[in-house]
């Protein structure tokens, strides 16, 4: 009786899950979804924690379940409130090595308690779900760092291939112990352990800053394997039919990012390892000579234009200048100016990010254009603001087949009348590459902090 | 050979589960706009901390006097929880700011 309800509840679990991704994937439902999820997610955990009797044995401990789950949902919720928007990427990507070290726990609780009559199965679904767990679990706290700017690049010569070694031994190694007789080496299963958190640190620390949602979205996706290998081990549908969805569903997202930046996964996951050369030769080659411009004058040209495009990039992420951005917004149209935002499809850490951030500063949704739209409204426009933003408007992408972002949809910012670019200094952005455009005749460079640099744009113009 | 052709037998449904899942998840997600690309991996991965259940299971299943797993699975019950309820509210709150967008114009 009590087995059969817990079986309709992960049958709740599963379609909710299901209805729940589907709504997630419409802007209209999105938020509706998640929480048909989430519903489905409390029944199913609901109905393990009351209804589950394994050969007629009730639960033990609940004492100790009870706690840590207070005090999981106790962190998960406080930090998921706390965080700041433009933290979101990192928090997601902690949220994503927390559920792969579960998975991890998972099958090291499990290895030790190997029946006597297990099947090769059996322990090759705990040994995967050990090793992509953890290499999930790594990765996504060298994805956190290097997105909060802990951990920087770092790549040694060979390093594609030394890490093909490590996972050719981890491979090895686990068929080993699958194949092998019932007498496991339990050192050995500590080794393909140390070798897969050492795999995912080192997967992971070669690919620039820029492509960490992409490596986010694919460790999501090993995640999600992860939890069907145990769903498996239990024979346990919501989990397996959860685990399999995520990583499905994860797979075809990480897809999708690349293709919305025009590049290969395989470009992503191994692209950096050339990507430093070709950017030596290039900052030696194009370096040509720029002009700069003042904030008043700044603040003069933008105020007597007609029209100014406003493109948003990580750089007003990082300073938080999205409120700033939206006051500036409102003091130029309040002096007849028509102002929108132009949004490329990968503007800032993540696909979205910027949508993200400015809705937090209120601003409009009508007053965002996508890449197309705003393409076809630079010609018309005086002033392209750029805050912050580097490759995603690159004229290299269009017109220089050897650079690495060559064939990236850009916003054509270059056929406005004046383009003001804000940066904080004359470094190249997260491509590694130089950007002709700051050479450009029509290009005036106005160095500095965004906040600061729109603060006090905000005071000239209030003075004019 | 006789051993997997079995195995396969034996967990038919098993394999019709991940394959049918596999497509499931490929068709639900293909045709979703980019602006809705971090909301949705945030979701997904709030998602794949069913694997809670596991946890849970682990420590129930334990004997009470078995440190060593009582200590493990009290670990992977809190950090799987962290997993499913940060990332359902992260995810909250990202569409949130969406539906403020919403209410200052009308998109899509």
């Amino acid at each position: 009786m009590q087995t059969s309800i817990l079986s309709i509840c992960y049958l709740i679990g599963s379609i909710s899950f299901i209805i729940g991704l589907k709504m997630l994937s419409n802007p209209a439902t999105a938020r509706k979804g998640n929480l048909v999820s989430a519903a489905g997610m409390g029944i199913a955990i609901l109905g393990t924690l009351f209804l589950y009797q394994p050969d007629g044995k009730t639960f033990h401990n609940y004492g100790w379940i009870a706690g840590a789950l207070v005090i999981g949902a106790v962190i998960g919720s406080v930090a998921a409130r706390k965080v700041k928007m433009t933290a979101m990427p990192e928090m997601v990507s902690i949220f994503n090595g927390m559920g792969g070290l579960c998975a991890a726990l998972i099958s090291i609780v499990e290895f030790g308690r190997i029946a006597e009559d297990h099947t090769d199965l059996h322990v090759l679904t705990i040994i995967a779900g050990m090793i992509i767990g953890s290499v999930s679990f790594a990765g996504s706290m060298v994805a956190y760092g290097k997105l909060s700017g802990k951990v920087k690049d770092h790549t040694f010569p060979g390093q594609h291939i030394f890490n093909l070694v490590v996972l050719f031994v981890i491979v090895v190694m686990g068929a080993f112990i699958v194949i092998g007789d019932s007498s496991v080496p339990v050192f050995m299963f500590y080794g393909i352990l140390f070798l897969s958190v050492c795999y995912g640190v080192l997967f992971v620390a070669p690919i620039g800053g820029a492509d960490m949602p992409v490596v986010i979205s694919l460790l999501n996706s090993f995640t999600g394997i992860a939890t069907a290998c145990a769903g498996f081990l239990y024979n346990n549908q919501v989990m397996l039919t959860g685990g399999i969805l995520v990583g499905s569903a994860g797979a075809i997202l990480t897809i999708l990012m690349c293709k919305a930046m025009n590049r290969s996964l395989k470009n992503v996951l191994i692209g950096s390892f050339g990507g430093t050369t070709v950017s030596a030769e290039h900052a030696t080659g194009e370096q040509g000579s720029y002009k700069e411009i003042s904030v008043t004058d700044a603040a003069m040209v933008m105020n007597y234009a007609h029209k100014v495009i406003i493109v948003p990039g990580y750089g007003l992420a990082v300073a938080q200048a999205q409120h700033t951005c939206h006051e500036l917004e409102k003091l130029l149209r309040d002096n007849g100016v028509d102002v929108k935002y132009a949004i490329h499809p990968v503007a800032g850490r993540m696909p979205g990010h910027m949508n993200v951030l400015l809705a937090e500063a209120d601003v409009s949704y009508d007053d965002l254009l996508e890449l197309e739209p705003a393409n076809e409204q630079f010609s018309s426009t005086d002033v392209v603001l750029i805050l912050g933003a580097n490759d995603v408007v690159n004229p290299a992408a269009e017109n220089d087949p050897s650079s690495p972002i060559y064939g990236m949809p850009i916003l054509q910012v270059t056929k406005a009348k004046t383009v003001i670019v804000n940066k904080r200094s004359m470094r190249p952005g997260y491509a590694g590459i130089e950007n002709e455009l700051f050479f450009m005749p029509n290009t005036s460079m106005l160095f500095g902090d965004a906040k600061g640099v729109l603060q006090q744009l905000i005071n000239e113009i209030k003075s004019l | 050979m006789q051993t997997l052709l079995d195995f396969i037998q034996a967990n038919i449904e098993l394999f019709y589960i991940v394959i049918l899942s596999v497509f499931l998840g490929i068709e639900v997600i293909s045709r979703v706009p980019s602006v809705l690309h971090t909301p949705l991996m945030s979701g997904a991965n709030a998602i794949h901390g069913v694997i809670i259940i596991g946890s849970i299971i682990v420590m129930g299943e334990a004997s009470p006097d078995n440190y060593v797993v009582l200590a493990l699975g009290f670990v992977a019950v809190i950090v799987g929880t962290i997993n499913v309820v940060g990332g359902f509210v992260v995810t909250d709150r990202m569409l949130e700011m969406f539906k403020t967008g919403k209410q200052n114009g009308s998109k899509k």
